[in-house]
Protein backbone atom coordinates (compact mmCIF):
# COMPACT_ATOMS: atom_id res chain seq x y z
CA UNK A 1 0.00 0.00 0.00
CA UNK A 2 1.20 3.73 -1.29
CA UNK A 3 1.01 6.10 1.50
CA UNK A 4 0.98 10.01 0.53
CA UNK A 5 4.59 9.99 2.36
CA UNK A 6 5.89 7.56 0.67
CA UNK A 7 4.31 8.48 -2.56
CA UNK A 8 6.51 12.11 -1.47
CA UNK A 9 9.71 10.24 -1.41
CA UNK A 10 9.56 8.70 -4.46
CA UNK A 11 8.40 11.91 -6.14
CA UNK A 12 11.30 13.45 -5.00
CA UNK A 13 13.35 10.42 -6.15
CA UNK A 14 12.04 10.53 -9.07
CA UNK A 15 12.38 14.43 -10.02
CA UNK A 16 16.09 14.56 -8.13
CA UNK A 17 17.03 11.84 -10.89
CA UNK A 18 16.04 14.04 -13.50
CA UNK A 19 17.32 16.91 -12.66
CA UNK A 20 20.61 15.09 -12.71
CA UNK A 21 20.53 13.61 -15.45
CA UNK A 22 19.67 16.65 -17.19
CA UNK A 23 22.53 18.89 -15.18
CA UNK A 24 24.43 16.09 -16.47
CA UNK A 25 23.33 15.90 -20.31
CA UNK A 26 23.93 20.22 -20.17
CA UNK A 27 27.90 19.07 -20.03
CA UNK A 28 27.60 15.95 -22.26
CA UNK A 29 25.54 16.82 -24.95
CA UNK A 30 26.85 17.81 -28.11
CA UNK A 31 24.21 20.09 -29.70
CA UNK A 32 24.02 23.33 -28.04
CA UNK A 33 19.97 23.86 -28.58
CA UNK A 34 19.99 19.94 -26.69
CA UNK A 35 21.89 21.24 -23.85
CA UNK A 36 19.79 24.48 -23.34
CA UNK A 37 16.58 22.15 -23.61
CA UNK A 38 18.13 19.99 -20.81
CA UNK A 39 18.57 22.93 -19.03
CA UNK A 40 15.77 23.94 -19.41
CA UNK A 41 14.68 20.26 -17.97
CA UNK A 42 16.58 20.73 -15.38
CA UNK A 43 15.08 24.00 -13.86
CA UNK A 44 11.73 22.40 -14.59
CA UNK A 45 12.16 19.72 -12.25
CA UNK A 46 13.95 21.61 -9.59
CA UNK A 47 10.69 23.48 -9.66
CA UNK A 48 9.08 20.55 -9.23
CA UNK A 49 11.10 19.37 -5.72
CA UNK A 50 10.71 22.91 -4.37
CA UNK A 51 6.56 22.14 -4.99
CA UNK A 52 7.16 19.06 -3.18
CA UNK A 53 8.65 20.99 -0.57
CA UNK A 54 5.69 23.63 -0.57
CA UNK A 55 7.32 26.58 -1.32
CA UNK A 56 4.94 27.05 -4.51
CA UNK A 57 5.87 30.53 -4.93
CA UNK A 58 9.24 30.31 -5.48
CA UNK A 59 8.87 27.23 -7.29
CA UNK A 60 6.35 28.82 -9.80
CA UNK A 61 8.68 31.99 -9.76
CA UNK A 62 11.34 30.09 -11.07
CA UNK A 63 9.04 28.76 -13.99
CA UNK A 64 7.62 32.36 -14.80
CA UNK A 65 11.26 34.05 -14.81
CA UNK A 66 13.84 31.61 -15.41
CA UNK A 67 11.82 28.85 -17.62
CA UNK A 68 9.17 31.62 -19.44
CA UNK A 69 12.12 34.38 -19.80
CA UNK A 70 15.76 34.26 -19.17
CA UNK A 71 16.14 30.66 -21.18
CA UNK A 72 13.60 31.76 -24.39
CA UNK A 73 16.41 34.92 -24.47
CA UNK A 74 19.43 32.20 -23.88
CA UNK A 75 17.35 29.99 -26.55
CA UNK A 76 16.94 32.81 -28.97
CA UNK A 77 20.98 33.38 -28.86
CA UNK A 78 22.17 29.83 -28.99
CA UNK A 79 19.88 29.35 -32.42
CA UNK A 80 21.56 32.14 -33.66
CA UNK A 81 25.07 30.69 -33.05
CA UNK A 82 27.50 29.28 -35.95
CA UNK A 83 29.15 26.50 -34.03
CA UNK A 84 31.78 24.25 -35.30
CA UNK A 85 31.06 21.51 -33.39
CA UNK A 86 34.69 20.11 -34.42
CA UNK A 87 36.84 22.79 -32.94
CA UNK A 88 34.54 22.70 -29.84
CA UNK A 89 35.97 19.25 -28.91
CA UNK A 90 39.36 19.96 -29.86
CA UNK A 91 40.71 21.00 -26.17
CA UNK A 92 38.30 18.84 -24.84
CA UNK A 93 41.35 16.20 -23.74
CA UNK A 94 44.06 19.03 -22.95
CA UNK A 95 41.71 20.65 -20.13
CA UNK A 96 40.17 17.57 -19.34
CA UNK A 97 42.78 17.03 -16.32
CA UNK A 98 42.20 20.75 -15.08
CA UNK A 99 38.20 20.05 -14.85
CA UNK A 100 38.26 16.79 -12.92
CA UNK A 101 40.60 18.83 -10.33
CA UNK A 102 38.25 21.42 -10.35
CA UNK A 103 35.51 19.13 -10.10
CA UNK A 104 36.98 16.71 -6.73
CA UNK A 105 37.88 20.16 -5.42
CA UNK A 106 33.95 20.87 -5.64
CA UNK A 107 32.85 17.74 -4.32
CA UNK A 108 35.12 17.41 -1.41
CA UNK A 109 34.40 21.16 -0.46
CA UNK A 110 30.47 20.17 -0.91
CA UNK A 111 31.19 17.02 1.18
CA UNK A 112 32.68 18.49 3.94
CA UNK A 113 29.89 21.36 4.33
CA UNK A 114 27.07 18.50 4.13
CA UNK A 115 29.23 16.41 6.79
CA UNK A 116 29.80 20.05 9.25
CA UNK A 117 25.82 20.30 8.81
CA UNK A 118 24.90 16.61 9.87
CA UNK A 119 27.48 17.18 13.04
CA UNK A 120 25.63 19.61 14.09
CA UNK A 121 22.51 18.24 13.30
CA UNK A 122 20.32 21.58 13.58
CA UNK A 123 16.38 20.88 13.12
CA UNK A 124 14.71 22.99 10.67
CA UNK A 125 11.68 25.54 12.52
CA UNK A 126 7.76 24.16 11.27
CA UNK A 127 6.96 26.20 8.31
CA UNK A 128 6.09 29.88 9.40
CA UNK A 129 3.42 29.93 6.55
CA UNK A 130 1.15 26.73 7.35
CA UNK A 131 1.89 27.94 11.47
CA UNK A 132 0.22 31.28 10.52
CA UNK A 133 -2.64 29.69 8.39
CA UNK A 134 -1.66 31.72 5.33
CA UNK A 135 -0.44 30.43 2.09
CA UNK A 136 2.67 30.35 1.17
CA UNK A 137 2.63 33.47 -1.34
CA UNK A 138 0.82 35.60 1.33
CA UNK A 139 3.43 34.53 4.17
CA UNK A 140 6.36 35.42 1.83
CA UNK A 141 4.80 38.37 0.70
CA UNK A 142 4.00 39.76 4.01
CA UNK A 143 7.27 38.82 5.62
CA UNK A 144 9.52 40.31 2.32
CA UNK A 145 7.66 43.63 2.61
CA UNK A 146 7.68 44.57 6.16
CA UNK A 147 10.11 42.56 8.20
CA UNK A 148 12.62 42.33 4.82
CA UNK A 149 11.97 45.43 3.13
CA UNK A 150 15.08 47.44 3.26
CA UNK A 151 17.02 44.31 1.77
CA UNK A 152 14.31 44.21 -0.71
CA UNK A 153 14.73 47.74 -1.56
CA UNK A 154 18.20 47.27 -1.70
CA UNK A 155 18.43 44.41 -4.17
CA UNK A 156 15.27 46.37 -6.46
CA UNK A 157 17.90 49.13 -6.64
CA UNK A 158 21.37 47.10 -6.97
CA UNK A 159 19.30 45.49 -10.24
CA UNK A 160 18.24 49.17 -11.79
CA UNK A 161 21.35 50.19 -11.51
CA UNK A 162 22.62 47.35 -13.10
CA UNK A 163 19.81 47.27 -16.57
CA UNK A 164 20.67 51.17 -16.31
CA UNK A 165 24.50 50.35 -17.03
CA UNK A 166 23.68 47.78 -19.44
CA UNK A 167 21.63 50.08 -21.71
CA UNK A 168 24.43 52.71 -21.46
CA UNK A 169 27.14 49.78 -22.35
CA UNK A 170 25.36 48.96 -25.30
CA UNK A 171 24.03 52.70 -26.51
CA UNK A 172 26.26 52.85 -29.50
CA UNK A 173 27.28 56.08 -30.11
CA UNK A 174 27.48 56.75 -34.12
CA UNK A 175 30.59 58.57 -35.04
CA UNK A 176 29.64 61.23 -37.61
CA UNK A 177 26.10 62.08 -35.86
CA UNK A 178 25.38 63.83 -31.89
CA UNK A 179 22.92 60.72 -30.98
CA UNK A 180 21.56 57.79 -32.21
CA UNK A 181 18.97 57.35 -34.37
CA UNK A 182 15.64 58.28 -33.08
CA UNK A 183 12.03 57.65 -33.92
CA UNK A 184 9.91 60.80 -33.36
CA UNK A 185 5.93 59.52 -33.53
CA UNK A 186 4.21 62.42 -33.88
CA UNK A 187 6.23 63.19 -36.83
CA UNK A 188 5.73 60.08 -38.17
CA UNK A 189 2.07 60.31 -37.78
CA UNK A 190 1.53 63.74 -38.66
CA UNK A 191 2.89 63.07 -42.39
CA UNK A 192 0.93 63.75 -45.06
CA UNK A 193 1.18 62.45 -48.14
CA UNK A 194 1.63 65.40 -49.89
CA UNK A 195 4.54 65.72 -47.97
CA UNK A 196 6.36 63.25 -49.32
CA UNK A 197 4.78 62.02 -52.69
CA UNK A 198 4.70 64.96 -55.57
CA UNK A 199 2.08 63.87 -57.89
CA UNK A 200 3.93 65.52 -61.71
CA UNK A 201 1.69 66.16 -64.53
CA UNK A 202 3.21 65.29 -67.87
CA UNK A 203 1.61 64.55 -71.57
CA UNK A 204 1.39 61.11 -72.76
CA UNK A 205 4.74 59.91 -74.60
CA UNK A 206 5.49 56.80 -76.50
CA UNK A 207 3.81 54.66 -77.99
CA UNK A 208 0.65 55.25 -76.37
CA UNK A 209 0.53 58.69 -78.96
CA UNK A 210 -1.97 57.98 -81.58
CA UNK A 211 -0.84 56.93 -84.71
CA UNK A 212 -3.40 59.22 -86.56
CA UNK A 213 -1.05 62.39 -85.94
CA UNK A 214 2.03 60.46 -87.84
CA UNK A 215 0.18 59.07 -90.64
CA UNK A 216 -0.06 62.80 -92.43
CA UNK A 217 3.88 62.59 -91.84
CA UNK A 218 4.33 60.13 -94.35
CA UNK A 219 1.84 60.92 -96.65
CA UNK A 220 3.83 64.26 -97.29
CA UNK A 221 7.00 62.40 -97.73
CA UNK B 1 -8.82 1.35 -1.00
CA UNK B 2 -11.53 1.70 -3.88
CA UNK B 3 -12.86 4.77 -2.54
CA UNK B 4 -9.01 5.93 -2.19
CA UNK B 5 -8.58 5.28 -6.05
CA UNK B 6 -12.08 6.82 -7.33
CA UNK B 7 -11.34 9.91 -5.41
CA UNK B 8 -7.58 10.57 -6.28
CA UNK B 9 -7.58 9.19 -9.91
CA UNK B 10 -10.48 8.16 -11.60
CA UNK B 11 -12.53 11.55 -10.46
CA UNK B 12 -9.64 13.71 -11.96
CA UNK B 13 -9.12 12.10 -14.56
CA UNK B 14 -12.69 12.56 -15.66
CA UNK B 15 -12.76 16.15 -14.76
CA UNK B 16 -9.91 16.38 -16.63
CA UNK B 17 -11.62 14.90 -19.44
CA UNK B 18 -14.99 17.34 -19.16
CA UNK B 19 -12.76 20.38 -19.43
CA UNK B 20 -10.68 19.41 -22.52
CA UNK B 21 -13.22 17.58 -24.36
CA UNK B 22 -15.72 20.74 -25.12
CA UNK B 23 -12.94 22.78 -25.02
CA UNK B 24 -11.57 21.15 -28.15
CA UNK B 25 -15.13 20.72 -29.39
CA UNK B 26 -15.40 24.58 -28.57
CA UNK B 27 -12.22 25.13 -30.81
CA UNK B 28 -13.54 23.18 -33.58
CA UNK B 29 -17.15 25.65 -33.39
CA UNK B 30 -14.96 28.96 -32.87
CA UNK B 31 -12.83 28.35 -35.97
CA UNK B 32 -16.30 28.28 -37.67
CA UNK B 33 -18.00 31.21 -35.89
CA UNK B 34 -14.30 33.17 -36.91
CA UNK B 35 -14.60 31.59 -40.67
CA UNK B 36 -18.62 32.89 -40.40
CA UNK B 37 -17.74 36.03 -38.89
CA UNK B 38 -14.85 37.12 -41.08
CA UNK B 39 -17.05 36.31 -44.31
CA UNK B 40 -19.83 38.62 -42.99
CA UNK B 41 -17.67 41.16 -42.37
CA UNK B 42 -15.99 40.77 -46.23
CA UNK B 43 -19.67 40.50 -47.50
CA UNK B 44 -19.04 36.88 -47.93
CA UNK B 45 -21.53 33.82 -47.46
CA UNK B 46 -18.35 31.84 -44.99
CA UNK B 47 -18.89 28.20 -44.62
CA UNK B 48 -22.36 26.82 -45.83
CA UNK B 49 -21.97 23.46 -47.41
CA UNK B 50 -20.86 21.09 -45.05
CA UNK B 51 -24.01 20.17 -42.70
CA UNK B 52 -26.57 22.57 -41.94
CA UNK B 53 -25.30 25.79 -42.22
CA UNK B 54 -22.22 24.82 -43.21
CA UNK B 55 -21.96 23.58 -39.23
CA UNK B 56 -19.50 20.61 -40.02
CA UNK B 57 -16.95 22.59 -41.83
CA UNK B 58 -14.82 22.47 -38.47
CA UNK B 59 -15.07 18.58 -38.17
CA UNK B 60 -14.29 17.99 -42.11
CA UNK B 61 -11.20 19.83 -42.09
CA UNK B 62 -10.16 18.42 -38.82
CA UNK B 63 -10.97 15.12 -40.73
CA UNK B 64 -8.68 16.09 -43.16
CA UNK B 65 -5.83 17.60 -40.95
CA UNK B 66 -5.39 14.05 -39.76
CA UNK B 67 -5.65 11.81 -42.98
CA UNK B 68 -2.65 13.86 -44.54
CA UNK B 69 1.11 13.23 -44.03
CA UNK B 70 3.02 14.50 -41.85
CA UNK B 71 5.87 15.65 -43.33
CA UNK B 72 9.85 16.18 -42.25
CA UNK B 73 12.11 18.38 -43.74
CA UNK B 74 15.46 17.69 -45.27
CA UNK B 75 17.99 17.92 -42.24
CA UNK B 76 15.52 18.81 -39.81
CA UNK B 77 15.83 17.89 -35.75
CA UNK B 78 13.58 14.94 -36.21
CA UNK B 79 12.67 14.88 -32.43
CA UNK B 80 11.99 18.51 -31.46
CA UNK B 81 10.08 18.66 -35.09
CA UNK B 82 7.64 16.19 -33.39
CA UNK B 83 7.73 17.51 -29.96
CA UNK B 84 7.76 21.39 -30.98
CA UNK B 85 3.63 21.06 -31.76
CA UNK B 86 3.16 19.23 -28.21
CA UNK B 87 4.86 21.52 -26.17
CA UNK B 88 2.92 24.11 -27.64
CA UNK B 89 -0.73 22.20 -26.77
CA UNK B 90 0.64 21.04 -23.17
CA UNK B 91 0.52 24.36 -21.67
CA UNK B 92 -2.34 25.80 -23.56
CA UNK B 93 -4.65 23.18 -22.10
CA UNK B 94 -3.00 22.78 -18.59
CA UNK B 95 -3.56 26.20 -18.10
CA UNK B 96 -7.54 25.25 -17.69
CA UNK B 97 -6.90 23.43 -14.89
CA UNK B 98 -7.62 26.48 -12.56
CA UNK B 99 -9.97 28.17 -14.28
CA UNK B 100 -12.77 28.31 -11.93
CA UNK B 101 -16.43 28.43 -14.69
CA UNK B 102 -18.46 29.00 -11.04
CA UNK B 103 -18.62 29.27 -7.39
CA UNK B 104 -17.95 25.31 -6.94
CA UNK B 105 -17.13 24.46 -10.69
CA UNK B 106 -13.33 23.85 -10.30
CA UNK B 107 -10.84 21.88 -11.16
CA UNK B 108 -7.69 22.74 -8.85
CA UNK B 109 -8.90 25.76 -6.80
CA UNK B 110 -5.49 26.47 -5.94
CA UNK B 111 -3.84 29.54 -4.10
CA UNK B 112 -1.28 30.21 -7.02
CA UNK B 113 -3.43 30.08 -9.26
CA UNK B 114 -3.04 33.64 -10.69
CA UNK B 115 0.99 32.42 -10.90
CA UNK B 116 0.08 29.36 -12.33
CA UNK B 117 -1.21 30.71 -15.45
CA UNK B 118 1.14 33.00 -15.64
CA UNK B 119 3.86 30.32 -15.95
CA UNK B 120 1.91 28.19 -18.46
CA UNK B 121 1.21 30.95 -20.77
CA UNK B 122 4.96 31.51 -20.38
CA UNK B 123 5.80 27.77 -21.38
CA UNK B 124 3.83 27.94 -24.77
CA UNK B 125 6.57 30.07 -26.24
CA UNK B 126 8.82 27.25 -26.50
CA UNK B 127 6.22 25.29 -29.06
CA UNK B 128 6.76 28.03 -30.98
CA UNK B 129 10.87 28.47 -31.38
CA UNK B 130 11.67 24.89 -31.12
CA UNK B 131 9.37 24.47 -34.31
CA UNK B 132 10.93 27.60 -36.06
CA UNK B 133 14.47 26.40 -35.08
CA UNK B 134 13.92 22.06 -35.84
CA UNK B 135 11.99 22.81 -39.06
CA UNK B 136 15.47 23.31 -41.00
CA UNK B 137 14.00 26.61 -42.51
CA UNK B 138 14.64 30.22 -42.90
CA UNK B 139 10.94 31.39 -42.73
CA UNK B 140 9.94 29.37 -40.07
CA UNK B 141 12.94 30.36 -38.22
CA UNK B 142 12.26 34.08 -38.56
CA UNK B 143 8.89 34.02 -37.77
CA UNK B 144 10.12 31.85 -34.04
CA UNK B 145 12.13 35.01 -33.80
CA UNK B 146 9.15 37.41 -33.60
CA UNK B 147 6.62 35.34 -31.86
CA UNK B 148 9.81 35.03 -28.82
CA UNK B 149 10.56 38.79 -28.95
CA UNK B 150 6.65 39.35 -28.98
CA UNK B 151 5.62 37.08 -26.59
CA UNK B 152 8.58 38.33 -24.16
CA UNK B 153 7.86 41.51 -24.58
CA UNK B 154 3.78 41.47 -23.98
CA UNK B 155 4.52 39.20 -21.04
CA UNK B 156 5.78 41.75 -18.83
CA UNK B 157 2.62 44.06 -19.62
CA UNK B 158 0.15 41.52 -19.25
CA UNK B 159 2.15 40.19 -15.90
CA UNK B 160 1.79 44.02 -14.36
CA UNK B 161 -1.61 44.07 -15.51
CA UNK B 162 -2.13 41.19 -12.92
CA UNK B 163 -0.29 42.77 -10.47
CA UNK B 164 -2.92 44.88 -10.80
CA UNK B 165 -5.67 42.66 -10.10
CA UNK B 166 -3.96 41.35 -7.29
CA UNK B 167 -3.35 43.99 -5.55
CA UNK B 168 -6.87 44.53 -5.76
CA UNK B 169 -8.04 41.55 -5.05
CA UNK B 170 -5.45 40.62 -2.46
CA UNK B 171 -5.37 36.93 -3.71
CA UNK B 172 -3.85 34.60 -5.93
CA UNK B 173 -7.00 32.51 -6.02
CA UNK B 174 -9.17 33.20 -9.55
CA UNK B 175 -12.02 32.22 -7.55
CA UNK B 176 -11.12 34.78 -4.67
CA UNK B 177 -10.68 37.37 -7.32
CA UNK B 178 -13.99 37.31 -8.79
CA UNK B 179 -15.12 36.81 -4.65
CA UNK B 180 -14.00 40.21 -4.11
CA UNK B 181 -15.35 41.68 -7.56
CA UNK B 182 -18.87 40.80 -5.61
CA UNK B 183 -20.60 44.02 -4.57
CA UNK B 184 -23.81 46.06 -3.74
CA UNK B 185 -23.25 47.91 -7.27
CA UNK B 186 -23.12 44.71 -9.38
CA UNK B 187 -21.13 45.95 -12.49
CA UNK B 188 -19.74 49.26 -10.84
CA UNK B 189 -17.85 46.55 -8.36
CA UNK B 190 -15.88 44.53 -11.16
CA UNK B 191 -12.16 45.41 -11.66
CA UNK B 192 -13.06 46.78 -15.08
CA UNK B 193 -13.67 50.11 -13.52
CA UNK B 194 -10.62 51.08 -11.17
CA UNK B 195 -8.41 49.01 -13.47
CA UNK B 196 -10.04 50.18 -16.95
CA UNK B 197 -6.28 50.61 -18.59
CA UNK B 198 -4.68 47.79 -17.15
CA UNK B 199 -7.68 45.92 -18.93
CA UNK B 200 -7.52 47.54 -22.25
CA UNK B 201 -3.36 46.56 -21.91
CA UNK B 202 -4.62 42.90 -20.78
CA UNK B 203 -6.99 42.16 -23.36
CA UNK B 204 -4.14 43.72 -25.98
CA UNK B 205 -0.93 41.68 -25.18
CA UNK B 206 -3.37 39.06 -24.64
CA UNK B 207 -4.06 39.05 -28.84
CA UNK B 208 -0.27 39.80 -29.14
CA UNK B 209 0.43 37.16 -26.61
CA UNK B 210 -1.31 34.56 -29.00
CA UNK B 211 -0.46 35.85 -32.19
CA UNK B 212 -3.25 36.87 -33.63
CA UNK B 213 -3.79 39.72 -35.75
CA UNK B 214 -2.99 42.39 -35.91
CA UNK B 215 0.21 41.20 -33.36
CA UNK B 216 0.67 38.00 -36.51
CA UNK B 217 3.80 39.12 -37.97
CA UNK B 218 4.91 35.38 -36.32
CA UNK B 219 2.52 33.95 -39.35
CA UNK B 220 2.52 37.52 -41.79
CA UNK B 221 1.74 35.05 -44.41
CA UNK B 222 2.58 38.34 -46.80
CA UNK B 223 6.30 38.28 -45.71
CA UNK B 224 7.61 34.66 -44.34
CA UNK B 225 4.49 32.14 -45.72
CA UNK B 226 3.33 30.80 -42.47
CA UNK B 227 5.93 32.08 -40.10
CA UNK B 228 7.07 28.93 -37.73
CA UNK B 229 4.54 26.46 -38.78
CA UNK B 230 5.65 26.99 -41.93
CA UNK B 231 6.60 23.35 -42.76
CA UNK B 232 4.39 21.31 -40.97
CA UNK B 233 1.51 19.56 -42.42
CA UNK B 234 -1.59 17.04 -41.40
CA UNK B 235 -2.00 16.22 -37.60
CA UNK B 236 1.02 18.32 -36.72
CA UNK B 237 -0.08 21.46 -37.70
CA UNK B 238 -3.53 20.34 -36.26
CA UNK B 239 -2.10 20.72 -32.59
CA UNK B 240 -0.23 24.15 -33.25
CA UNK B 241 -4.24 25.31 -34.74
CA UNK B 242 -5.69 23.98 -31.69
CA UNK B 243 -2.80 25.31 -29.00
CA UNK B 244 -3.78 28.85 -30.69
CA UNK B 245 -7.58 28.56 -30.58
CA UNK B 246 -7.37 26.90 -26.75
CA UNK B 247 -5.03 29.90 -25.95
CA UNK B 248 -7.49 32.78 -27.50
CA UNK B 249 -10.04 31.54 -25.61
CA UNK B 250 -8.77 31.03 -22.26
CA UNK B 251 -7.66 34.80 -22.49
CA UNK B 252 -11.06 35.37 -23.33
CA UNK B 253 -12.43 33.53 -20.14
CA UNK B 254 -9.24 35.20 -17.88
CA UNK B 255 -10.58 38.58 -18.79
CA UNK B 256 -13.69 38.13 -17.99
CA UNK B 257 -12.78 36.22 -14.66
CA UNK B 258 -10.12 38.74 -13.58
CA UNK B 259 -11.64 42.34 -15.09
CA UNK B 260 -15.27 41.59 -15.38
CA UNK B 261 -16.32 39.63 -12.52
CA UNK B 262 -16.76 36.06 -13.77
CA UNK B 263 -19.64 34.07 -13.45
CA UNK B 264 -21.13 37.93 -11.12
CA UNK B 265 -24.38 38.61 -12.99
CA UNK B 266 -24.23 42.36 -14.31
CA UNK B 267 -27.94 42.65 -12.61
CA UNK B 268 -29.06 42.69 -9.35
CA UNK B 269 -30.50 39.82 -7.43
CA UNK B 270 -33.97 41.08 -7.22
CA UNK B 271 -34.22 40.48 -11.01
CA UNK B 272 -34.34 36.58 -10.34
CA UNK B 273 -33.63 34.79 -13.09
CA UNK B 274 -31.47 37.60 -14.67
CA UNK B 275 -29.54 38.53 -11.34
CA UNK B 276 -28.93 35.00 -10.27
CA UNK B 277 -24.90 34.32 -10.41
CA UNK B 278 -24.30 31.08 -12.71
CA UNK B 279 -21.84 30.21 -15.10
CA UNK B 280 -23.66 31.48 -17.86
CA UNK B 281 -22.73 34.76 -17.06
CA UNK B 282 -19.11 33.54 -17.42
CA UNK B 283 -19.93 31.91 -21.06
CA UNK B 284 -21.27 34.93 -22.36
CA UNK B 285 -18.73 37.20 -20.88
CA UNK B 286 -16.04 35.42 -22.68
CA UNK B 287 -18.04 34.83 -25.82
CA UNK B 288 -18.27 38.32 -26.64
CA UNK B 289 -14.35 38.73 -25.71
CA UNK B 290 -13.56 35.80 -27.72
CA UNK B 291 -16.11 37.97 -30.61
CA UNK B 292 -13.33 40.11 -30.19
CA UNK B 293 -10.53 38.57 -31.22
CA UNK B 294 -12.23 37.79 -34.72
CA UNK B 295 -13.47 41.35 -34.92
CA UNK B 296 -9.98 42.80 -34.62
CA UNK B 297 -8.91 40.70 -36.93
CA UNK B 298 -10.93 41.45 -39.68
CA UNK B 299 -11.01 45.11 -38.73
CA UNK B 300 -7.17 46.10 -37.83
CA UNK B 301 -3.99 45.70 -40.70
CA UNK B 302 -1.15 43.99 -39.13
CA UNK B 303 1.26 46.17 -37.35
CA UNK B 304 5.00 46.73 -38.21
CA UNK B 305 7.66 45.02 -36.07
CA UNK B 306 9.30 48.17 -34.77
CA UNK B 307 5.28 49.16 -33.79
CA UNK B 308 4.93 45.98 -31.65
CA UNK B 309 8.01 46.95 -29.85
CA UNK B 310 7.50 50.50 -29.40
CA UNK B 311 3.47 49.38 -28.04
CA UNK B 312 4.48 46.84 -25.71
CA UNK B 313 8.20 48.22 -24.49
CA UNK B 314 6.93 52.27 -24.99
CA UNK B 315 3.70 52.64 -24.27
CA UNK B 316 1.89 49.42 -22.35
CA UNK B 317 4.88 49.00 -19.32
CA UNK B 318 4.94 52.60 -18.62
CA UNK B 319 1.21 52.90 -18.06
CA UNK B 320 0.98 49.88 -16.40
CA UNK B 321 3.77 50.44 -13.84
CA UNK B 322 1.73 53.51 -13.24
CA UNK B 323 -1.28 51.71 -12.33
CA UNK B 324 0.13 49.26 -9.98
CA UNK B 325 0.86 52.32 -8.13
CA UNK B 326 -2.72 53.61 -8.76
CA UNK B 327 -4.06 50.79 -7.42
CA UNK B 328 -2.30 50.55 -4.34
CA UNK B 329 -3.41 53.74 -3.53
CA UNK B 330 -7.22 53.07 -4.39
CA UNK B 331 -6.60 49.80 -2.34
CA UNK B 332 -4.97 51.62 0.71
CA UNK B 333 -7.66 54.03 0.90
CA UNK B 334 -10.73 51.74 0.55
CA UNK B 335 -11.80 53.41 -2.85
CA UNK B 336 -11.72 49.73 -4.74
CA UNK B 337 -10.98 46.27 -3.80
CA UNK B 338 -11.54 45.12 -0.33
Amino acid sequence: MITAQLFQLLCFYFFATVTVGAALSVITLRNTVHAVLALILAFFSTACIWMLAEAEFLAIALIVVYVGAVMVLFLFVVMMLDLDQEKLREGFVKFLPVGILVAVVMLLEMLALIGVRTMRSYVMGANPAAANGHSNSAWLGKALYTHYLLPVEIAALILTVGMVVAVMLTLRQRQHRVANKRQVIAEQVNVRARDRVRLVKMDAAGPTEPPVSRAPEKETR
Amino acid sequence: MDEALFNQLVWPVACIFAIVLPLVLAVAMFVYWERKIIGWMHVRMGPNKVGPLGLFQAFADVLKLLCKEVILPTHANRVLYYLAPMLALIPALAAWAVIPFSDQLVLANVNAGLLYLLAMTSLGVYGIILAGWASNSRYALLGAMRSAAQVISYELAMGLCLVCVLVLAGSLNLSAIVHAQAGSRGMLDWFWLPLLPAFFIYFISGVAETNRAPFDVAEGESEIVAGFHVEYSGSAFALFFLAEYANMILVSFLAAILFWGGWLSPFPVSWGGLGHSSFWWLFIKAFFFAFCFLWFRATFPRYRYDQIMRLGWKVFIPITLVWVLVAGCLKYYGLAGN
